[in-house]
């Protein structure tokens, strides 16, 4: 159990936590597991506090995760999209979200297409702010399910081999993962076609190889990506065929691995692409797992920002 | 009218001078220059012991929105700034809005500057019709009424063919094509330099060869047609390597560089700093270093600000929304003066070539010497004065500065044009 609390205004991204901080988090979401668990889900924690899920890109996992978990705990939870695009002429994105703290909002969670849109909206807000996804940079709340998912599993991330395969230069969910279990002490190896590597990809403090029977051979847990078509993801692979039978996790793919072995994947999955359904539904799997830590997850960031 | 100005250290690097001397000006001209020229009554004198007198000094990249978007900066607090900074001359992109491709644009855009203008204004026409890269402007008519040298700045010539007819048709009227290089397929809708912060943020990145890609392309094409070409605001050392091959093959190339590329790095912007953000965008430390290089061996042979003014109100927005490009009139002397002379890399003669001769020759306009007879564009200097930049006491009306708060040794004190000071700060 880690002695330091919480203590920023915002979550952010994994970079700027301490290896306590991500630790603090992973006890206090083992206590809101257990509301979860119960047959009246509700606990009077937030009650009277506003949460606001302003979503610039779509979403289902990780809003309605966010939106259950504010509700779990009796907070006001509103919901919004929005499809502007940046083409668009409309009202910038720090007016609407200066307008929707004036409304009394406690926590602003923000999912947007553009690297930094949550920061910058930390900067300018005195509410908390939790990003939900932002461009390719990171993906916090999703690396601290995924690292409670592992420790439920390994316990110690000490020793702990992890790959992460896909494509790496477009996903945020990898920064935020090589960041949080390099911090714990994991080894971690990225792994992915050349076209979806990103430039340097070694000062992200991984090993980086684009051969995949060595990324999983010693694996204690495979992370799989999904492939952002939207962010040009299909432009980096000849065809979705190519990239299944290359980099695609399958059965066969999985012989010689750990027995032992977790695999993982943030969603949505493109079944026959990046894995096939007998794994993602297969014994090694622990994907619906990821999503209902999600919830107790966000339950306790949730809880620790509103104050 | 007539002043004096004493004890000047004179240094012009044209006529080859560097001494303290005395200078009287006349109806807008330099009319005597010695030792102690006697004050005559009625004579203003200007005691300027312990500061530089330089030719005046040439800003050959600034972006004024006049005409379509004076809000962000017009000809009057363009030029205001630019006489703050120690410039006695600008030449202005064609990025206006309508665009500068036509003789009607430039003659309203000389017309305005004579009204309101601190200092010369020399508009630099468009390569092409709308800036759009497919079809050349009409150059002959824009040169004759006043363009100085043709281009698209803010995007490269996409096609080689109409590149190459540029070069020639201007080769033709005897000015340049000044080239924003880049290979637009490599580097469209990306924010800034591809390397470890870049992959670090996330952000979408716009590697070097990007830029070296265009640059080789378009020196080759000065080579084929004999054309004069002007490499706008190098950032790559491969762009630095490639020009200072094509000068040993005695291609018609001249270049420039920024004072925020050769000062800073992409490492600014980790944390998102969007103030950071400028198209081509800052690079890592070996680029940099390799810009400091050209500037020394002469590869480099200008400085020029590529002032680019925005609206407070479209900078507050993320990353990838903030225009490129930030205002640096009243940064780049001493940044220069503190970044480049201060710390021994160029002498103070070398670092006024890059503002005088340099630009002066890359575009073809006037430049003054500190000799009997030359007009009277004088740029004054104080190596010793502590210049901290404040944006809010610039005169451009644009605040979007990377330098925020920077103390800088050496600045501008007083500027001359035509035997008028238009900024005077001495004492």
């Amino acid at each position: 159990m880690s002695t330091e609390r919480y203590s920023k205004k915002d979550l952010l991204s994994v970079s700027e936590l301490t290896p306590d901080e991500i630790l603090f988090l992973l006890d206090q979401t083992d206590s809101f597991r257990e509301v979860n668990e119960r047959d009246i889900k509700k606990i009077p924690t937030l009650r009277g506090k506003t949460v606001v899920n302003l979503f610039f890109e779509a979403s289902t996992r990780t809003r309605a995760s966010f939106e259950i978990a504010g509700k779990r705990l009796s907070a006001d939870v509103i919901n919004l999209s929005s499809t502007t695009s940046s083409s668009q002429k409309g009202e910038t994105l720090r007016d609407t979200a200066r307008n929707i703290e004036a409304m009394g909002t406690d926590v602003l969670v923000v999912r947007h297409p553009s690297s930094g849109a949550p920061e910058y909206l930390g900067r300018e807000l005195s509410c908390a702010v939790i990003n939900a996804g932002d461009g390719s940079h990171e993906h916090p709340t999703q690396a601290l399910l995924d690292l409670y998912t592992i420790r439920q599993h390994k316990k110690e991330f000490n020793d702990l081999n992890v790959s992460i395969v896909g494509d790496i230069a477009h996903s945020r969910v990898a920064r935020s993962d090589v960041a949080g279990l390099l911090k714990l002490g994991a080894n971690v190896t990225i792994c992915g076609p050349s076209t979806m590597i990103p430039a340097r990809a070694e000062c992200l403090g991984a090993k980086v190889t684009t051969n995949l029977d060595e990324a999983i051979s010693n694996a204690d847990v495979l992370i799989t990506l999904r492939i952002q078509l939207e962010r040009g993801g299909g432009m980096a692979f000849p065809s979705a065929r190519e990239y299944a039978n290359t980099f695609g996790i399958n059965k066969a793919r999985l012989e010689n691995a750990n027995s032992e072995l977790l695999i993982m994947h943030p969603g949505p999955i493109n079944r026959g692409v990046e894995m096939s359904p007998d794994v993602a539904d297969g014994p090694f799997s622990v994907i619906l797992e990821q999503v209902e830590y999600g919830v107790a997850c966000r339950m306790s960031i949730l809880y620790l920002l509103s104050g | 009218m007539s002043f004096l100005i004493k004890n000047g250290r004179i240094v012009d690097p044209i006529t080859n001078t560097d001494e303290i001397l005395d200078l009287l000006i006349e109806n807008g001209k330099i009319v005597k220059k010695s030792k102690s020229i006697r004050k005559k009554t009625g004579t203003e004198v200007l005691d300027a012991s312990n500061l530089v007198i330089c030719p005046g000094f040439i800003d050959m990249h600034v972006h004024f929105r006049e005409p379509g978007q004076e809000y962000k900066e017009d000809i009057q607090s363009g030029t205001s700034s630019a006489v703050a900074g120690g410039f006695t001359a600008v030449a202005c992109m064609a990025n206006t809005d309508p665009i500068n491709d036509s003789s009607s644009i430039t003659e309203r855009i000389l017309k305005k500057a004579r009204e309101v203008g601190y200092c010369k204004v020399y508009p630099i026409g468009s390569v092409s019709v709308g800036l759009k890269g497919e079809k050349l402007s009409e150059l002959s008519d824009q040169f004759l009424a006043g363009a100085v040298a043709f281009s698209d700045d803010g995007f490269p010539v996409k096609d080689s063919f109409i590149m190459r007819s540029a070069l020639e048709y201007s080769k033709m009227l005897g000015v340049a094509i000044l080239d924003h290089a880049e290979d637009m397929s490599l580097s469209k809708d990306k924010v800034m330099h591809e390397g470890v912060v870049s992959t670090t943020l996330g952000l979408s990145a716009n590697p070097d060869a990007s830029e070296d890609i265009c640059v080789y392309r378009d020196l080759r094409l000065a080579e084929l047609t004999g054309g004069k070409i002007h490499i706008l605001h190098v950032s790559s050392k491969g762009a630095v390597d490639l020009i200072r091959n094509a000068k040993k093959k005695g291609v018609n190339v001249t270049c420039e560089v920024t004072p925020h590329h050769f000062s800073l790095t992409d490492e600014e912007i980790r944390g998102f700093n969007s103030s950071y953000k400028m198209a081509p965008p800052l690079r890592d430390e070996e680029h940099r270093m390799a810009l400091i290089d050209g500037l020394k061996d002469g590869t480099i042979d200008v400085i020029a600000s590529d002032h680019a003014p925005h609206d407070q109100a479209d900078l507050e927005v993320e990353f990838d929304r903030v225009p490129f490009g930030v205002v640096g009139l009243e940064t780049a002397v001493p940044i220069a003066l503190d970044r480049l002379v201060q710390s021994g890399i160029l002498t103070l003669s070398e670092m006024i070539e890059k503002f005088t001769s340099g630009p002066s020759k890359a575009i073809g306009i006037p430049c003054a010497k500190i000799e009997e007879g030359s007009f009277a564009d004088l740029t004054i200097l104080d190596l010793e004065k502590i210049y901290t930049v404040i944006p809010n006491d610039f005169k451009s009306r644009a605040k979007n500065t990377p330098f925020s708060g920077w103390e800088l040794k050496g600045c501008p004190v007083a500027t001359i044009v035509d035997g008028v000071f238009v900024m005077n700060n001495v004492g």
